[in-house]
């Protein structure tokens, strides 16, 4: 939103003098901040005229700038679905898919990773509660200076040549995944003046239909920065929000070893199951 | 009959910038075995609101084999397990699937063979940064009068899913997308 600007910005905080003066002043965490209430206030007003519960963040949600032009104005196209729907059955993955390795990324180099090493489990449920088994789980993270091996992330930390910052497992047949891996360190975007992402780790999954196709990202619990994320804040059901954070659980803790941490999944759309049970 | 509510799902996040050295692979659009006479390759470009190619877009396509058949089949992301690095489909199975991400101008491409069935298109999910959520469409490669959603459509929007065979080019078909605007390609949500 350009409507609002606030108040011209202290001399101490404008840019360089490379940047034009009529150059539009920085976008401010305060801007950031009072653009992230509004759309929390709007969900919850209309939560409280009966909307239903917004599980999933809105596409068209401006305090993450990136979504201003990527998002559709068009509502969608409904589906309904018969046996031959090709999104209601998915890709498979198996033994070739994966090797052992892959789902520790503290071994995948000479050495040993800098940081804090843990471990990070859970379960993929269908929204029926039933675990979706032999699935791929993929995930890609920063390492632990908040600095991700991509040519695109110059920010001033260091790389870890022991770590590249990619896993990837099936689901047992309890729907359990497990990684072995560093505690990723936050890090700068340039969102806005001073925008820091909070710790995270992005998760890729796949469950028995295409529609239930997720990518999403995991946070750790405490952070101080998820109340200046707006991606986090995307999320503007509070308790949907809270399912993106992980719970520090010290029974996976391994003494002497590593800290352990549970976030279990439901994966959302329509199953195989869709049409017996005529949803 | 007392049903369990249903679970509340995770919700969805950004893919973000950096997936790059994460989730594409190599040889994520070749589907089709080598050198199968029935090769089709389908390629197109990604836009933003603006008309501006999304050069950090990730596509994947889901289909059903040339038989028909809905079931896929595992090693789309074949490993050499001395080394670990993917090798490719064994030139075998049709697993169905496809990865691709577009390239500084936009672009993608994938060589595939044509579905079989009763579903004549792909299935395809749209990932980027910038994007929340996830966006389906499909890409229909032949424009089957029958299919209850293509009938739905109006027909600008319609054209919006169908992946046109390029003259000149052999068993070639485009299929754009474009994520915003007056164009815009048409969308999907399972009802």
């Amino acid at each position: 939103m350009t409507t609002s600007r606030p108040a011209p910005v202290p001399a101490a905080a404008q840019p360089p003098a490379a940047v034009p003066a009529q150059a539009a002043p920085p976008l401010l965490q305060s801007d950031i901040d009072r653009e992230v209430a509004e759309r929390q206030a709007a969900y919850e007003k209309a939560r409280a005229a009966g909307a239903p519960v917004a599980h999933h963040p809105p596409r068209d949600y401006l305090p993450y700038r990136s979504s201003a032009l990527r998002h559709p104005r068009q509502p969608p196209a409904a589906v309904s679905g018969d046996p031959d729907t090709a999104e209601l059955h998915g890709p498979v993955f198996g033994a070739t898919d994966v090797t052992e390795l892959d789902a520790d990324l503290t071994r995948q180099h000479q050495g040993e990773p800098l940081g804090e090493r843990i471990t990070v489990t859970g379960r993929v449920l269908d929204r029926d509660g039933r675990p979706v088994r032999g699935q791929l789980v993929e995930v890609w993270q920063a390492n632990a200076s908040g600095r991700y091996a991509h040519q695109r992330d110059q920010h001033p930390a260091p790389l870890d040549p022991n770590f590249t910052g990619v896993g990837r497992c099936l689901t047992d047949d309890d729907g359990t995944y497990t990684f072995t891996t560093v505690k990723p360190g936050a890090y700068p975007w340039r969102n806005h003046l001073n925008a820091w992402r909070p710790a995270h780790i992005h998760f890729s999954f796949f469950g028995t239909a295409f529609t239930q196709r997720l990518v999403t990202q995991m946070y750790f619990p405490g952070d101080p920065l998820f109340r200046y994320d707006p991606i986090l804040s995307s999320v503007t059901d509070t308790s949907a929000r809270e399912r993106l954070v992980a719970a520090y659980d010290h029974g996976l803790s391994s003494p002497e070893w590593s800290l352990g941490y549970r976030w279990d999944v439901v994966l959302d759309g329509p199953s195989a199951t869709w049409i017996e049970e005529g949803r | 009959m007392t049903a369990t509510p249903p679970l509340p799902p995770t919700p969805s996040q950004t893919v973000g910038p950096f997936y790059g050295y994460a989730l594409p692979f190599a040889g994520g659009g070749d589907v089709a075995p080598a050198g199968h006479p029935d090769t089709i390759t389908v390629h197109g470009r990604v836009f933003d609101g603006a008309g501006a190619p999304v050069p950090d877009a990730l596509l994947e396509f889901w289909q059903a084999g040339p038989d028909g058949s809905l079931a896929g089949a595992p090693g789309s992301l074949r490993r050499d397990p001395v080394t670990g690095a993917v090798v490719g489909r064994d030139g075998v199975e049709f697993t169905g699937f496809a990865r691709v991400p577009t390239d500084a101008d936009g672009h993608y491409a994938l060589r595939t063979l044509p579905p079989g069935g009763d579903a004549p298109y792909l299935s395809v999910c749209v990932f980027a940064r910038g994007l929340m959520h996830h966006l389906f469409t499909r890409a229909y490669l032949r424009e089957d009068a029958g299919d209850a959603l293509l009938a739905g459509l109006e027909p600008g929007r319609r054209a919006t899913l169908i992946a046109a065979a390029e003259p000149g080019r052999h068993r070639t078909y485009r299929f754009d997308i474009r994520l915003q605007g007056d164009e815009e390609t048409v969308f999907l949500e399972y009802v």
